[in-house]
């Protein structure tokens, strides 16, 4: 029984703020996310080395040290609370033993450091999405699928608390839209192929995720496609506007997820996040400026505005002149939490979340796209709409929109090329029908089937 | 009257319809199809390097420049003897084993099949093997190996390894690059260039290629 939302789950501008979501989710140790407190979410990662056999010993020794630090100095800053994000490296996932066994540890440190410290914690499990190592990807059985499905299910069983993924269903004709800054394919690619792959995903891992001890199925991210117009746009290589409509777009994919049962806190990387927590009511995860040691973005504070746990993406085991760096991120997130959650306390919440906003907004369109009134308004129109392929046609027509009024009343800044792009993308998505299939019809003569197997999408 | 600035000019606007019309023009003129090349399609493309390096131009515009030029070959390149096309060099291209990022090396395929390299793509999760089999086949000048993460990227040391063992790390410079990977990483593992981006990673190339001219001229 899939969830439908046609209305926004918020009817005030003013209670769309950080910490707080009308559907909070409460973890077996008792962390309330979307309860009123923004929590630090910490992941991590290795440092350069190969993943085998004979080298496992030592990445459980790394994992197993980093989480130590990590929980130690979150107890030693009062940390109300810490969501550790375990994102797994693809052979963890490719060899589930591994996984699992990282996995574990974790979990099994954080029990520690609640008997030691009296620290709240809860996990989310993160597994790769390797379908896609098969070229043509195959989507719903095979190998990868199955060691995917392995992973997942035994975390649930072992005590994770959050399941989510970054899943990649359709990110192989994502990839060449992105670089000819193609709007049609980028559409194709998220609104027929990605909603498609995620109703088929996310019905069996939310049956997964039933399988535990409260344990929730969290969300997905469109970090193969949304972050990487990012990152392309941050250098230079294509049009902000363009990574900015990516960006919005994103959010019907994303909404998928919740419509099969997910509840959140959806991804870090997710930055299409406040859409999906002003239509859905669930609370959101983001990253941003302590995210920096990871990736670089326009949207470093706005990306808090509305976040309920809020992540540094990852960093490496190395050590920097203080400590390791994981050690180093948490004590930024909490530090970061810790002012968000005193404005709070001081009634001041919305002049806190009004201030995120305003000192980035003007500088980048991808970050007006984030603006709360922005999301609001888009979000308002989505909810019209049923259909996810045209909900994805709609965003991007919406987003060009207020794209363009945006900065002809000088509201943002932009390139002078900027207006061009808006341009040519509208009138790109005029020639799309508002017919999934229809639009599959109109446009698979541009696409390469060498890259993608249409029956994997149920095309 | 079609002129080799004409040609250029067309490339730089991505005119894929034009650049057809020109180019015959200017065959059916008598012009040589090596000089086409040179002086109309390759200048052109020499125009919009210098343009994407300093951001006036995107990589959407830049692949439309490259798939205008292209268009203009196809006319041309029949007319050519395969030992005649200019070549900048010859580069095999591939993301090592266990990783399946290929954004920034299609980017850099693009980049450096714009600036008059052949480029041979081996795709994503290439194993050590297949590289070394690749090199032999292809006697490519130049090797690139990419990674995005941080447990593949020792696989660009391992298949240096390959190289040196199966005898063919001398013939062909290696140049890498990705995310995690840095200069110290690629003088640690003895590659002979790092690259940031697929932009400077072409001028990496056209000085190893000076280099690879310069030592055979001595050696000559």
């Amino acid at each position: 029984m899939t969830k439908k939302f046609n209305q926004l789950a918020y009817r005030n501008l003013d209670d769309f703020v950080y910490g707080s979501s009308p559907n909070p989710v409460t973890t077996k140790s008792g962390m309330v996310i979307g309860g009123g407190t923004v929590y630090p979410e910490i992941n991590f990662t290795l440092p350069g080395m190969d993943i085998n056999d004979s080298t496992i010993k030592k990445a459980a020794t790394i994992y197993s040290n980093i989480i130590d630090g990590v929980l130690k100095r979150a107890s030693e800053l009062y940390a109300p609370g810490v969501l550790v994000e375990y994102e797994t490296l693809p052979d963890f996932t490719e060899h589930p033993k591994y996984g699992i066994e990282i996995n574990r540890i974790l979990i099994n440190s954080m029990k520690e450091a609640a008997e030691k410290y009296g620290l709240k914690t809860a996990i989310r499990t993160t597994p790769n999405d390797l379908r896609e190592m098969s070229r043509p990807p195959v989507m719903r059985s095979g190998k990868y699928w199955d060691t995917m499905l392995e992973l997942f299910e035994q975390s649930v069983k072992d005590g994770s608390d959050f399941i989510s993924i970054e899943s990649t269903g359709g990110k192989e004709i994502n990839d060449s839209a992105l670089v000819k800054a193609d709007i049609r394919k980028a559409i194709f690619a998220l609104g027929v192929l990605g909603c498609r792959d995620m109703e088929f995903l996310w019905k069996n891992l939310v049956e997964i995720a039933g399988l535990g001890k409260d344990c929730y199925a969290a969300g997905d991210s469109a970090c193969g496609f949304a972050n990487t117009a990012m990152v392309l746009a941050e250098k230079g290589f294509i049009p902000h506007v363009f990574a900015a409509v990516i960006r919005v777009i994103a959010v019907p994919r994303a909404l998928v997820a919740f419509e099969q049962g997910a509840v959140g806190p959806s991804k870090d990387c997710a930055y299409e996040g406040p859409f999906i927590k002003a239509i859905t009511g669930c609370p959101i995860s983001m990253e941003g400026k302590s995210a920096a040691g990871a990736h670089l973005s326009p949207i470093g504070n706005i990306a808090a505005a509305v976040a309920d746990t809020w992540s540094n993406e990852s960093i490496q085991q190395v050590k920097l002149l203080s400590e390791m760096a994981p050690i180093v991120g948490m004590e930024q997130l909490i530090y970061d939490c810790r002012l968000m959650n005193a404005a709070t306390e001081n009634g001041q919440q919305l002049i806190f979340r009004d201030f995120l906003v305003k000192s980035d907004a003007a500088l980048d369109v991808q970050a007006y796209v984030l603006k709360p009134d922005v999301v609001m308004r888009i979000s308002a129109e989505l909810v019209k709409i049923q259909d996810n392929f045209l909900r994805t046609k709609i965003a991007a027509q919406l987003t060009v929109a207020e794209l363009k009024k945006a900065i002809n009343e000088g509201k943002v800044k932009s390139d002078k090329r900027d207006m061009k792009w808006l341009d040519k993308m509208e009138k790109q998505i005029e020639t799309i029908p508002d017919d999934a299939i229809e639009f599959y019809n109109q446009i698979k003569s541009e696409l390469d089937l060498d890259k993608f197997i249409p029956s994997e999408y149920g095309l | 009257m079609a002129t080799l600035e004409n040609v250029s000019q067309c490339v730089l606007d991505g005119d894929l319809d034009e650049i057809k019309v020109l180019v015959q023009a200017l065959l059916d003129e008598g012009m040589d199809p090596i000089k086409i090349i040179n002086e109309g399609l390759i200048a052109g493309m020499n125009i919009v390097a210098p343009l994407f390096k300093s951001g006036e131009m995107f990589v959407p515009e830049v692949m439309e420049s490259a798939d205008t030029m292209n268009e203009g070959m196809k006319i041309v390149k029949p007319l050519i003897m395969d030992a005649d096309m200019p070549s900048k060099g010859k580069i095999i291209i591939g993301t090592v084993n266990g990783d399946l990022h290929d954004i920034g090396k299609n980017l850099l395929i693009m980049m450096m099949e714009s600036n008059g390299y052949v480029v041979v793509d081996l795709g994503v999760d290439v194993k050590e093997e297949d590289f070394v089999a690749a090199v032999k086949k292809h006697q490519p000048e130049i090797v690139g190996m990419s990674s995005l993460l941080t447990t593949t990227m020792m696989k660009i040391d391992s298949t240096i390894k390959q190289l040196i063992k199966e005898g063919v790390r001398d013939q062909v410079k290696v140049i890498i690059g990705g995310a995690p990977v840095t200069q110290e990483f690629a003088d640690d593992i003895g590659a002979d260039g790092y690259s940031e981006d697929a932009s400077t990673a072409v001028d990496l190339c056209d000085r190893m290629m000076d280099e690879i001219c310069g030592q055979q001229a001595i050696s000559a």
